[in-house]
């Protein structure tokens, strides 16, 4: 009850917040620009539709994911609505589950409403649905959740200009891993066994692109979307624990 | 039964680099029974809020314990039994005071909660469905009031509870912590203003620089020993300002002029003889009525302070 009472504030919160409106009104634009766009080519309409909506619904959620994930507990620090809500029988943790599931919530909510926009286009246009594109947008969510966990994980030890760094940063190289794999094995010495740290700490974000399934309509491999699903649901639990660990020994001056 | 038991409390923060730490509490000690008023009375910076985040959780001593009806006081129960109000207390703006103290009573894990009587309480009832963005300070002030009371608790700690209230605001306060104190509450709260402390508290603690220089009840605290007179005067030259200082005197502004007080006859002798010596005129010589500011300043000034 009590972590969905923290939750249901974040929610709240991001509905009454302008940013994040603008935020959806860019993607929902972007969707729709998709559409217009098509009409100029020739030939693969709905591949241009695919390509460009799902790009919008990843880009402005990690957008959203990041901006709103590093604030969940640094503006809380920076505005003290901390020394309050901690002084009531809160554990720490419920705090940070709290927060969390509020904004995987919002998140959802806001996926929910790109994907609404994303299927009346389809309808639109007269093009067919394929079901095949539910598993993208799912791995989008996933690779969402993840954001949020990296974003939240930094939030609970740094301010949120550095947290926002901090969660571009992670999510560049997230995107990056196999150019940071190809460049550690040609390194040596420390460099490779730091190289690799960072390699199998850092999450590999490619294990949610899905993208390139749905834009060729080409089938998903047997297993692809329970290794996804395993990787990201245990990424997430990793970083939550870290973020937790971390949050406990925090003190507010 | 003692509801407050703060035994050899220590707090230290890290220094800049190479500095040696920094000590903001050094070795508190003190106790509250059960029913009490008990002030916790210091300048800025004394180490006030930080005694009390410690107490809630939200700093950690370096050493020392804490006892909070009966139960160490980080034990999540012990919150259950609490009510807190932050100094300056900030609140989730976008909510209205309604929507506020719902979210605080389900933290407290309550079930069926109204917060109308609360807020009637306070006097905010008119303002229940008003969001916080648009309360001033005052009524901030009061809306936390009301969410430190949301539980019932057995103790409430305030931390400046009456900062920024408008006369009427303090009265309610004041009024508020005496209705409590009848119901058998125990109240710990921090102040600078020694009026608030000294028309409320059963027993005080006055902290200055991080170490508790006197605690005990207010009464027994501010008797003057027997002889305490003022002497009042103008006119004194900067060498005789300084002749005072020589003697450990720190003349006050009052209306009027300047103020020292005297502890003896020879005292008194010595402070006409210095004022008179530096082309000072007496104003007048009375004797003091015993009061906490007096014992503060006295207190302060005596452990280095700056009153």
């Amino acid at each position: 009850m009590k972590i969905w009472a923290i939750g249901w504030n974040v929610f709240r919160e991001a509905v009454r917040d302008k940013v994040l409106f603008n935020l959806l009104f860019f993607s929902l634009l972007m969707i729709v620009g998709a559409g217009v766009l098509s009409t100029l080519t020739v030939g693969e309409r709905t591949r241009i539709i695919i390509d460009i909506g799902l790009a919008a619904m990843s880009l402005f959620g990690t957008l959203i994911a990041i901006f709103l994930g590093v604030s969940l507990v640094s503006k809380e620090i920076d505005r003290r609505t901390i020394y309050n809500i901690l002084s009531k029988p809160i554990l720490r943790f419920q705090f940070l589950l709290g927060k969390y599931l509020g904004l995987a919530i919002t998140l959802g909510v806001n996926l929910a409403l790109m994907c609404a926009v994303f299927v009346a286009l389809f309808v639109f246009m007269g093009q067919s649905l394929s079901p095949a594109l539910l598993a993208p947008i799912g791995m989008i969510y996933l690779e969402l959740l993840v954001v949020v966990a990296v974003s939240l994980f930094f939030s609970t030890f740094t301010t949120g200009t550095l947290s926002a760094i901090f969660a571009l940063a992670v999510y560049l190289i997230g995107h990056l891993s196999a150019v940071v794999l190809s460049m550690v094995e040609q390194s040596e010495g420390i460099a490779r066994g730091f190289g690799y740290l960072l390699y199998y700490l850092l999450p590999n974000f490619e294990n949610f692109n899905y993208k390139k399934y749905a834009s060729h309509l080409a089938p998903i491999p047997d297993g692809q979307i329970e290794i996804s699903l395993g990787y990201g649901v245990a990424y997430i639990a990793f970083t939550l624990a870290l973020a937790t660990w971390v949050f406990q020994y925090r003190e507010f001056k | 039964m003692t509801v407050i038991d703060i035994q050899h409390l220590f707090k230290t923060y890290p220094g800049p680099l190479f500095k040696p730490r920094v000590t903001a509490l050094s070795d508190i000690c003190i106790q509250v029974a059960e029913g009490e008023v008990f002030g916790f009375l210091g300048q800025n910076g004394a180490g006030k809020t930080t005694t009390l985040k410690i107490m809630m959780g939200l700093n950690r001593a370096t050493s020392g314990t804490i006892t909070l009806l009966g139960r160490t006081h980080t034990h999540h129960a012990v919150r259950a039994r609490i009510g807190y109000l932050p100094e300056h207390p900030y609140f989730y703006d976008y909510l209205t005071a309604r929507e506020f103290l719902t979210l605080y009573a389900r933290l407290f894990d309550l079930k069926r909660f109204d917060p109308l009587p609360l807020l009637r309480q306070v006097g905010l009832e008119d303002d229940l469905h008003r969001r916080l963005r648009k309360f001033s300070k005052g009524m901030l002030q009061r809306v936390g009031i009301a969410q430190a009371l949301i539980n019932d608790p057995a103790l409430l700690m305030f931390d400046e509870p009456m900062s920024g209230l408008d006369p009427m605001g303090r009265r309610l306060v004041r009024d508020l912590i005496m209705d409590l104190k009848a119901r058998g509450k125990t109240v710990f709260f921090s102040s600078h203003i020694i009026s608030d402390i000294e028309t409320l508290c059963d027993r005080i603690a006055i902290l200055h620089k991080g170490a508790i220089k006197a605690v005990g009840a207010i009464n027994a605290l501010i008797q003057p020993g027997g002889f305490q007179k003022q002497v009042v005067f103008t006119g004194l030259s900067d060498a005789g300002r300084q002749a005072f200082g020589a003697r450990g005197w720190v003349p006050t502004a009052v209306i009027g002029g300047l103020a020292v007080s005297a502890r003896s006859d020879q005292d008194v002798w010595h402070i006409l003889d210095l004022v008179q010596k530096h082309d000072g005129r007496i104003v007048t010589l009375s004797d003091v009525k015993p009061s906490l500011e007096a014992f503060f300043m006295r207190t302060i000034s005596e452990t280095g302070g700056a009153p």
